[in-house]
């Protein structure tokens, strides 16, 4: 029956499609998850609601720990995303970053007094601050790149060993604390409003790239430094310049999640603070499906990465790994994904896939 | 196998997908001589030195060395280490972090503890037989590139070679440094070493060789000793064309030369860059189309680069329709009206994972500068424009660019610049590796352009196509600008005359 079979074919394209669509990967990773926390105890998409310590109305559950968390990360994965397909590495040092753009707003608030009753400048301000400075180190993680050449983790080493005493030493070491209630509300709920605000904060950066990707040429010129250095520079394109700009744009991403972050305690812990976070923010842009070796990019499916790594933790969490061992089981599962979703398996799974049909229709 | 050679190499045929690389060919060397392996690019030179090195396995053929009777196999770098195959690269590939005496002895040692003593007096002997300049305890790293090159070859010849290869040895040494070289060669010819020398420098050949061996297209051209083969006849049989082959396909020149009437659109003077040319001076009329011609490693595509500022440029003046103007690197050449499609497509030229939307409108949007992209809808209307004007043959205009053949990333390019609207186009070598028809097509493109108005560059190594589509031709070698033709003397044998130089 030739019209069947037709059908049939259509249909595989289709499927086809998806399988080669690179957002499939981090939604496959994200339904197989969802299937197994659905079998083993449903109970881990229960939402109830409540109030807090404040008397705010809130949202709980493993979901809304997942949306909470997995904001920062996927802000942070928009700029890591950015950095790897424009250098073809990664910035290790995001970590430590967070510490001092956090110590830098703390500071700014606190002014000479570490524990003021009343802040001693509008949060807005500190936010700038802190956002200047962490692009400032984000230029220089990107100027060593760019112009001395030197591999993108070998260059980030050095703020990733030497951030976390520059955050200290903004403070004088000292640990600040912000008694303002309105600091608070970055990290975690505004009255009023159930749903976590980092969230909203992640969704204001995912609009804003959405229109910057929208309204510039920043995907094509990120896109082609990465793929080919030496014809982009033939086509007129400064390729340092661009892959600065994505190391700047990285530190914008740092100051957002240091705010966050500091506001969650409304202080700080410098040796703790986002620490590995750069780590689960290369393996969102990994589980997306983005070469690591960088070029060609899918932002929305780093961010939806993002989620899915925030997933994984919080769905080990709930099954009592302790969180010493926490890094060991993600490893596992990650290696799992990323082997899964290489291009070699991939096509041998596509070619297995067309054999099996070739067999039906035969 | 005759008494006198060391190395006799019968019928060698290899192919690859889609090429048929050598076909039939032999070569021999004899003991204590100076051979030259000459031939254009794509001649099968490099496919032969790897067949002899084991680095590729041959389809058919027999290798003889002198001793053995039977043809040997040559199935490893290491086999044709043993069997006395040595050969030099133009890189370098010795360690230079490691000392002189270090690297003559690397991995030639089958203990576990070296006598140091030892080594660095034997080595002190080798250096001493073969008056380098060096001394063994010397980091080679802090040797000149000619010493280098030199301790390499000493380490090949202490391995009891006999048969040298050397790849391009001179190509990054200067006058004196080649001199020295080539007292070195002919001191290990005079101990009955055979050598086989690859270069594109035609005056060393002929300074330094006894004879010439010449391929063209994977095929053996002819075995010729030095005296019998004046310049001009090696340069014609290099390129395949013969002397009173006189140039018959002139006659379309007259419609467009005009150019040379109307007034330069870009002049350069003393123009100099650092990938190693001499000064040159250089102009282009409205509407003209003009080339360099040379052979490979002449310097024509550096002159291009130097123009449109790929390389860094050292010095020199420009002016753009009379206007002096300072061109540092590509951005500045595209916004004075300069486009440039580069020589080799793949590094250069594609943007391998984009589509090929992006890949034309790459140019026209670094442009038209970082807020002002082009709407989706805007880019699909010119990519489709495009790929039906240069009849693109792609799936869709999203396709990446690497899944198209050779021709059409290479229209893709041509596609990208022309949305330019350049005053002035640059192509180097448009036509290398792609099929005939789309050679024509792009010979027909700029005929047209030019009839525009537009000024075009035209390098090709194919000396037909040259002629076709030039009204003028500078010729270079060895890296100097060294004759510029045009009216009457467009022809073949005075193009090669030219090329050649030396005695006409």
């Amino acid at each position: 029956m030739p019209n069947n079979s037709a059908k049939k074919l259509n249909g595989t394209n289709a499927l086809q499609n998806l399988f080669r669509n690179q957002i499939f990967i981090p939604l496959a990773a994200l339904l197989l998850l969802a299937l197994f926390n659905l079998i083993m105890d449903p109970s881990f998409f229960g939402i109830s609601f409540g109030y807090n310590s404040l008397g705010n109305p809130v949202l709980s559950g493993s979901l809304i720990t997942i949306l909470d968390n997995g904001s920062e990360l996927a802000i942070l994965a928009i700029g890591m995303t950015l950095v790897t397909a424009a250098s073809g590495g990664q910035d290790i040092s995001v970590g430590a970053a967070i510490a001092i753009a956090g110590s830098t707003l703390l500071r700014v608030l606190c002014g000479t007094n570490s524990r003021p009753d009343t802040l001693q400048a509008p949060i807005i301000v500190a936010f700038l601050i802190s956002c200047v400075v962490a692009m400032l180190f984000g230029a220089f993680n990107g100027v060593l790149v760019a112009y001395f050449k030197i591999p993108p983790m070998v260059a980030t080493l050095i703020l990733y060993t030497a951030g976390r005493s520059i955050a200290a030493w903004i403070n004088n070491n000292e640990l600040p604390i912000i008694s303002e209630p309105s600091f608070g509300y970055f990290g975690s709920f505004i009255p009023g409003i159930p749903i976590p605000t980092p969230f909203f904060i992640a969704v204001i950066c995912m609009i804003v790239i959405t229109l910057v990707m929208k309204f510039t040429n920043i995907k094509l010129f990120v896109q082609s430094v990465g793929i080919n250095d030496s014809s982009s520079r033939l086509n007129g394109l400064n390729p340092e310049l661009i892959k600065i700009m994505s190391f700047v744009i990285l530190g914008l991403c740092v100051a957002v999640v240091g705010l966050i972050k500091v506001s969650r305690i409304s202080s700080i812990n410098y040796s703790v603070i986002a620490k590995d976070i750069e780590m689960d923010a290369i393996l969102a842009v990994a589980l997306g499906g983005n070469a690591l070796s960088g070029g060609k990019f899918n932002m929305a499916a780093s961010i939806l990465g993002a989620y899915v790594i925030q997933f994984l933790t919080t769905t080990l969490y709930k099954y009592n790994v302790q969180s010493d061992a926490l890094p060991a089981y993600k490893a596992a599962v990650v290696i799992i994904l990323v082997v899964v979703s290489s291009p070699v398996v991939r096509e041998k799974f596509s070619k297995i896939w067309k054999n099996l049909k070739a067999k039906e229709v035969g | 196998m005759k008494d006198e050679s060391v190395l006799e190499m019968r019928g060698i045929d290899k192919s690859f997908p889609g090429v048929h690389a050598l076909q039939g060919v032999d070569f021999t060397l004899r003991k204590g001589e100076i051979h030259a392996l000459m031939g254009e690019n794509g001649a099968g030179k490099s496919t032969l030195i790897k067949v002899l090195t084991g680095v590729y396995s041959k389809d058919e053929g027999k290798i003889y060395l002198e001793g053995n009777d039977k043809a040997v196999e040559i199935r490893s770098p290491q086999d044709a280490q043993r069997l006395g195959i040595s050969t030099v690269y133009q890189e370098i590939t010795l360690c230079p972090n490691l000392s002189v005496a270090e690297n003559m002895y690397i991995g030639r040692t089958e203990n576990m503890l070296l006598n140091w003593k030892k080594i660095n007096s034997d080595t002190d002997k080798i250096l001493k037989s073969l008056d380098i300049p060096a001394k063994p305890t010397q980091q080679l790293g802090s040797c000149s590139i000619a010493v280098q090159q030199m301790i390499a070859i000493a380490r090949a010849v202490d391995m009891e070679c006999r048969v040298l290869i050397l790849d391009e040895p001179t190509s990054s040494l200067d006058e004196q440094e080649v001199a020295k070289l080539f007292k070195l060669m002919r001191d290990l010819k005079a101990k009955g070493v055979g050598i086989i020398f690859v270069t594109h420098f035609l005056d060393q050949v002929y300074e330094v060789c006894d004879r010439i061996t010449v391929m063209r297209d994977g095929k053996l051209v002819g075995e010729y000793a030095i005296k019998d083969l004046p310049r001009v006849q090696l340069v014609s049989k290099m390129l395949g064309k013969e002397l009173d082959d006189m140039a018959d396909i002139h006659g379309e020149q007259t419609a467009y030369d005009k150019g040379a009437d109307m007034a330069p659109v870009l002049e350069a003077e003393g123009l100099v860059s650092d990938a190693g040319i001499k000064p040159f001076d250089f102009h282009i009329n409205k509407g003209e189309v003009n080339g360099f011609t040379g052979l490979l490693g002449s310097g024509r595509s550096e002159c291009v680069r130097t123009i449109f500022g790929a390389d860094r440029v050292t010095g020199g003046k420009v002016k753009m329709n009379g206007k002096p103007v300072k061109i540092s690197k590509p951005i500045d050449a595209m916004r004075n009206g300069i486009g440039y499609l580069p020589e080799d497509r793949k590094i250069d030229g594609i943007v391998g994972d984009l589509s090929v939307r992006d890949n034309i409108i790459l140019a026209q949007q670094v442009l038209k500068g970082f807020f002002k992209p082009f709407s989706k809808a805007e880019a699909n209307k010119i990519a489709d424009e495009y790929i039906k004007l240069l009849s693109i043959k792609t799936a869709s205009s999203d396709t990446p660019i690497k899944s198209l053949s050779g021709g059409n990333q290479q229209k893709v390019i041509l596609a990208r610049w022309l949305f330019t609207h350049p005053e002035y186009l640059i192509l180097d070598e448009p036509t290398r590796g792609i099929d005939v028809g789309t050679k024509i097509d792009i010979q027909k493109l700029v005929l047209k352009l030019a009839s525009e108005g537009m000024s075009v560059t035209f390098i090709s190594s194919e000396l037909d196509e040259m002629l076709r589509t030039c009204s003028r031709l500078i010729v270079m070698r060895d890296r100097k600008v060294v004759g510029e033709l045009s009216g009457d003397d467009l022809n073949q044998s005075k193009v090669m005359s030219t090329i050649a130089g030396g005695d006409k």
